[in-house]
């Protein structure tokens, strides 16, 4: 594999991410898979690189997952963002930063439908104003939060506290990058790095001291399609998709996965398990999942937080191993304690358990 | 004695040239690279006929030896003036020429294949283009994949860079389908225990002979066609390739490993023909190649009275079209000239 050639996808797709002043929406799901990674990020931004970000508590879900599911119209959901579009421009602010993949899917698509279609945009703006009486002004800038990291990977690696390196050999870890489906498979031009070969995470990788894994399913979905799980029936294909994946890199040796999707990091997690207990298969070392982490988390871990502050004892596949490679102090007996020591609750088998 | 300037010394070029000149005028060829022949000095040998290329390249040049023609090699065209029915044309060497017509002859580019990313064109290992395969059959190399071994299963992808939105390609580059198939029984010839697929859209073989090495190349050379165009390309840990597609007449999705995959890049215009088009003030079409007044009856006419056009600058060609493109522009020109 020459890495030139990837080196010059690369340059083909830059985009442009604003260097501060954002408009921060959150995703409507990441709070319950991942609970502490928003939370990360807005640190992050903040008190690590100095950067002035703000949200509104009166930002909704954008409707996408339902819109993808073909229950919300796309009249509905282009009026629901001209509304979070209002929030931003009520605030004051000009560029949008995005948590959710789904939603900088839908962002960009609802903007370029208004570019190609300005009477859209138009009959949009009259909705809103007679729904709402509020006005809106459309981004100047619309960044996915993990490109703002992106922007920033090497101020965090002049403060980071550990390297993705393995402890015990002084070799970099194996990471395998998974991209969210709607970041760049849509619109090519708004990922960093294009859609075949994104260099968002790779690039966040590569400067934290890890090693980024190119396996063949790299490209395929986790699993969280909405028409494999919305549908109860048709789980059995997202599991199916999780798998394929997970063989695929198997003989790479990974030593954890890091996503920028809502939806990737918890299938990939959850699916685990479930493969684990359908077949008895892991795919980690000595019997062990392989950690999947948000890009937040991956950040943070580098900087040095401390993993249960950031939910990371909610994956369903434990983190350990690779805070034992990184070298990370961690206390076990903490791992359930919430913030005022108080236990928040273990996993436990329900049903039969046999 | 009327002079008449050619810019391109590929095959159109020199074939133009040669056939003018028989007829009595004063030809001046202007061509940026040192040799003549242009892309056809890459080439191995040629479909249907597996003629070796260099026996056209040796034709051409024997023209250029024998013919009282000139030849300006490194050579460009940097201004071209019409001044009282003259054209004054400035080189990259300074110098300066009268001509009485000019002929566009330059050609075509190959679509750069890493353009396609999916495909992993100089990012996999063996990932290659027809025109490198077309390298190593002229180089006689040994065609070899990991390890040193020969590979066991080698997939074609027709169509890159040719009849594809994504790169802004929408027509047919003509010469890939045959192509193809004269590369797989060449291939087939010199590994025959490997396997050969050929992933098509369709199979367009126009030219006389055509249909008939298609015909053979399945049932002498068991070489495997399967109607479906390749979504993605990814690299093994063993460096093989693992290809999705669908086989659109079964209707099934299909994955396969491959150790070798060919990509049959297209032709584009080139930055050749679009300075000429700009230098000559004559028009392109939406595909990038220069325009002709008419294509049933004026195919060697540019919208510019005086400039004429040959060969394939003007649409994708194969090397048989393309000579008989060029003697068309010389009678052509020969014939305008004297009516003016």
């Amino acid at each position: 594999m020459y890495r030139e050639g990837k080196i010059q996808v690369w340059q083909d797709y830059q985009k442009e991410i604003a260097d501060n002043h954002y408009f921060y929406v959150r995703s409507c799901i990441r709070q319950n898979f991942f609970p502490g990674s928003e939370q990360t990020f807005l640190k992050i931004v903040r008190t690590e690189l100095g950067k002035d970000i703000v949200e509104n508590p009166h930002h909704t879900t954008c409707s996408g997952i339902g819109y993808h599911a073909d229950i919300v119209p796309f009249d509905t959901i282009q009026t629901i963002v001209a509304r979070q579009f209002a929030l931003m421009t009520e605030a004051g602010y000009h560029n949008l930063a995005i948590s959710c993949i789904t939603s900088f899917g839908i962002y960009n698509e609802i903007i370029e439908t208004w570019k190609e279609f300005p009477s859209e945009l138009e009959k949009v703006r009259n909705c809103l104003k007679r729904a709402t009486g509020r006005e809106f002004e459309v981004p100047l800038n619309v960044a996915h939060a993990g490109d703002i990291i992106y922007k920033f990977r090497e101020n965090i690696a002049a403060r980071k506290k550990f390297s993705l390196i393995n402890q015990h050999t002084g070799k970099p870890l194996k990471i395998v990058e998974h991209i969210g489906c709607h970041y760049s498979k849509m619109f090519p031009s708004k990922g960093v790095g294009g859609a075949e070969f994104p260099y968002v995470l790779a690039g966040m990788i590569e400067s934290w001291g890890g090693e980024v894994i190119d396996y063949p399913e790299r490209r395929h979905c986790c699993g969280f399609g909405f028409r494999q799980y919305l549908v109860m029936s048709n789980r059995g294909y997202s599991v199916s998709n999780s798998r394929k994946k997970f063989e695929s890199m198997e003989p790479y040796k990974p030593d954890a996965i890091v996503s920028n999707c809502p939806g990737c990091p918890m299938f990939m997690d959850r699916w685990q398990y479930v493969i684990e207990e359908m077949e008895g298969k892991t795919y980690g070392e000595n019997g062990q999942g392989i950690p999947v982490l948000t890009y937040e988390e991956l950040a943070g871990l580098v900087l040095g937080y401390n993993p249960w502050d950031m939910g990371m004892q909610m994956h369903q596949t434990n983190v350990e191993p690779l805070l034992d490679k990184m070298g990370i102090h961690y206390d076990p007996d903490l791992k359930y304690a919430g913030k005022d020591g108080k236990l928040i609750g273990k996993p436990m088998m329900t049903g039969c358990g046999c | 004695m009327k002079h008449i300037v050619i810019i391109g010394g590929g095959i159109a070029g020199i074939e133009t040239a040669s056939a003018l000149t028989d007829t009595g005028h004063w030809v001046t060829v202007i061509e940026k690279e040192a040799q003549v022949g242009g892309k056809l000095n890459n080439w191995s040998c040629l479909f249907p006929t597996f003629t070796p290329a260099e026996k056209i390249i040796d034709e051409l040049q024997d023209k250029c030896r024998n013919k009282d023609f000139s030849i300006l090699n490194k050579t460009e065209v940097r201004t071209i003036h019409r001044q009282n029915g003259k054209f004054s044309i400035e080189t990259s060497n300074d110098h300066k020429l009268e001509a009485d017509a000019i002929v566009v002859a330059t050609g075509y580019e190959l679509f750069d294949a890493r353009r396609k990313e999916e495909y992993g064109y100089k990012i996999y290992d063996h990932v290659i283009t027809s025109a490198d395969l077309e390298e190593l059959f002229k180089t006689g190399n040994d065609i070899t994949v990991a390890e040193g071994k020969h590979p066991k299963r080698i997939a074609f992808v027709h169509c890159v860079g040719s009849r594809d939105e994504k790169s802004g390609n929408h027509y047919c580059s003509k010469v890939c389908c045959i192509t193809s198939v004269k590369q797989a029984i060449e291939l087939k010839k010199r590994l025959p225990e490997a396997e050969i697929y050929c992933f098509y859209m369709d199979l367009r073989m126009y030219g006389k002979h055509f249909e008939e090495l298609y015909r053979e190349a399945q049932e002498k050379y068991d070489i495997q066609f399967i109607r479906g165009r390749l979504s993605e390309a990814s690299e093994k840990i063993n460096k093989s390739l693992l290809i999705k597609s669908e086989d659109t007449l079964s209707g099934r999705p299909l994955k396969m490993n491959v150790d070798l995959l060919i990509l049959l890049a297209g032709m584009e215009a080139g930055k050749g023909t679009a300075a000429a088009s700009e230098t000559c003030g004559i028009g392109c079409e939406e595909s990038g190649f220069l325009k002709t007044t008419d294509s049933f009856l004026k195919s060697n006419f540019s919208e510019q009275e005086g400039i004429f056009l040959a060969g394939s600058c003007t649409a994708p060609m194969s090397v048989n079209d393309t000579i008989l493109h060029a003697r068309s522009a010389a009678m052509e020109v020969n014939g305008w000239l004297r009516s003016h």
